[in-house]
């Protein structure tokens, strides 16, 4: 029997229960195009899993608003806190790496070449609109994902998910909507700290480098580079990175069913399919940008 | 002509087939037909594996029936959404092991459930929470990580928390398990003052379900037993009952198992 006609039967079942488990414990495929097919399932099946996760989630934001604030305000400042400003000064030192890096030998370039008049909107692209918001989601899935998938697959593994709902506890409210605004919150100051602060140290380090171009005409070609749908989309798009890193990462520790052994191997998929999360949605605001 | 009031039973399961929790399309107990009255005591007893944590998961409706259907304070289970938080807020659950969450310390573990259902001031939820905890002895460790805890004082500040809510039927997964002989014998003596109506909580009587693996800590006149075999659930009645039993799986859980300290 083929390996397609092998995995057909346990298809149906691993759709109903959007479990990629179901599909990952079949035997593995023995030609290139069973591992496509395959590996498009899998595919198929977590995006399934993660959108129906992403409404579920949403969902429950907008519910259940007014439920138990007492309890989760707290939470969600916490998470604000461990996903914004306890990676305050690792961002800051990035910042200046990324300004010493590349914003100052762009600055340093151009002037070199008499091209400054493009400085504005080379910076205004590299900077404000791919490096800075995909630096700062990559670093936050990697600073702060990783410990939800952590956490979250501990906790479902030693059974506190079901305590929680023993108690009445919604387990996406109590756990996953502070998480989930926290990131998205967090992931947008990081973003902005970490444009402002390349920016600056950029222009420092090409001031070092005898550049010649005044203060005043470098921010004045930025800030004239810049128009409202960046600031805009740059809002947009930093909330929805640190929305769906959230959800992601959440999804893969809490909504799988896990045993303890199991969370590190979940940990490695969380950040891999993070990853491919943020560069689709990079993708896709790159899109509207050129539509706009 | 006299008139009958039937009490309708705490739980009810009809043809109930039990899923695994880590697998709910797998059976691992078959056709439970059960039913718990108001204030009674049970003890449900199998050997590991036998399937009665997720009997008691299913009862506190935390899984649903692969078949049939189980009833708790005549709702169904399968129903037992955010619009019956009322009734499962009426079941209190303690797991094997106690299940505290470990970021939070004894003190707020008890206090989460108030704080997160009931719309009460911070000194209110305090009062309630330090009184509790001063009734089960657990005010020196109110400040204490459930890690840095012995497995005993776990289990019994797990206990302060199902009992917070004040509910009217108390699900225990295994409670004696880990346990040393003196937090055994309180414990014990505690669910009977339970059952027999508690004066903390307002003397009303609660439903205990128990389930266990060593039916002898639990000899009493007073308590219903049931046992959990071979996927097949079967109501067993009295202590005298079940000591007369000639099963070969209700001796195996009456006998002393080598080297076990009571």
């Amino acid at each position: 029997m083929c390996y397609a006609a092998t995995v057909r039967g346990i298809l149906a079942k691993s759709f109903e229960l959007a479990n990629t488990q179901i599909l990952r414990s079949a035997a593995r495929p023995k030609s290139y195009t069973d591992l496509l097919g395959r590996k498009l399932f899998l595919l198929l099946l977590t995006a399934q899993g993660l959108s129906a996760f992403a409404l579920i989630t949403l969902g429950v934001i907008l519910k259940k608003s007014g439920v138990a604030r007492d309890v989760i305000r707290p939470r969600v400042r916490q998470e604000i806190s461990r996903a914004g400003v306890a990676l305050l000064p690792m961002f800051l030192f990035l910042a200046l790496a990324l300004g010493f890096l590349v914003v100052g030998q762009t600055v340093s370039a151009l002037a070199k070449v008499g091209a400054t008049n493009y400085l504005g909107t080379t910076m205004v692209i590299v900077i404000v609109r791919e490096l800075g918001p995909l630096l700062a989601a990559v670093l936050v899935l990697a600073r702060v994902g990783t410990a939800n998938v952590i956490e979250l697959g501990t906790a479902r593994a030693l059974g506190e998910v079901e305590a929680l709902e023993a108690l009445g506890i919604d387990p996406v409210h109590y756990l996953i909507v502070p998480r989930v605004i926290g990131m998205a919150l967090g992931t947008f100051a990081l973003t902005i700290y970490l444009i402002l602060g390349a920016l600056g140290s950029g222009y420092l380090f090409a001031f070092l480098q005898d550049a010649a171009l005044t203060p005043g005409d470098y921010f004045k070609q930025i800030a004239e580079a810049l128009n409202w749908l960046d600031f805009a989309l740059l809002a947009l798009k930093t909330l929805a990175f640190g929305f769906f890193i959230a959800i992601v990462t959440c999804y893969h520790g809490l909504a799988q069913p896990l045993q303890l052994e199991d969370v590190s191997k979940v940990a490695v998929r969380a950040v891999t399919q993070g990853i491919v999360v943020g560069v689709l949605i990079d993708a896709g605001f790159i899109v509207l940008y050129l539509v706009t | 002509m006299s008139e009958t009031t039937s009490i309708p039973p705490v739980i009810e399961m009809c043809g109930v087939d039990v899923g695994a929790l880590r697998d709910q399309t797998l059976t691992v107990v078959a056709n439970v037909n059960w039913s718990v009255a108001p204030g009674e005591f049970w003890v449900v007893a199998g050997q590991q594996q036998s399937g009665k944590s997720d009997l008691l998961m299913l009862a506190a409706g935390l899984m649903t029936p692969v078949r049939g259907s189980c009833r708790v304070f005549g709702c169904d289970t399968k129903n037992f959404g955010e619009a019956q938080i009322a009734e499962r807020l009426r079941v209190g659950f303690v797991f094997a092991g106690g299940q505290l969450f470990n970021p939070l310390t004894v003190a707020e573990n008890v206090a989460l459930p108030l704080r997160y259902r009931k719309n009460l001031s911070a000194a209110a939820v305090a009062c309630e929470v330090d009184a509790l905890l001063e009734r089960l002895e657990l005010t020196p460790f109110a400040d204490a990580m459930p890690a840095n805890l012995s497995a005993n004082w776990r289990q019994r500040a797990a206990l302060a928390r199902a009992l917070i809510l004040q509910p009217e039927l108390l699900l225990l997964d295994n409670p004696l398990g880990g346990l040393g002989g003196r937090h055994r014998q309180w414990l014990r003596n505690f669910l009977d003052q339970l059952g027999r109506g508690h004066e903390f909580f307002g003397s009303r009587p609660l439903t205990i379900v128990v389930s266990t693996d060593d039916l002898r800590p639990w000899r009493d006149a007073r308590k219903k037993f049931a046992v959990l075999h071979e996927k097949n659930f079967s109501v067993a009645g009295s202590w005298d009952e079940l000591a007369a039993d000639q099963n070969h799986a209700v001796k195996e859980l009456l006998d002393e198992p080598s080297g076990a300290i009571i």
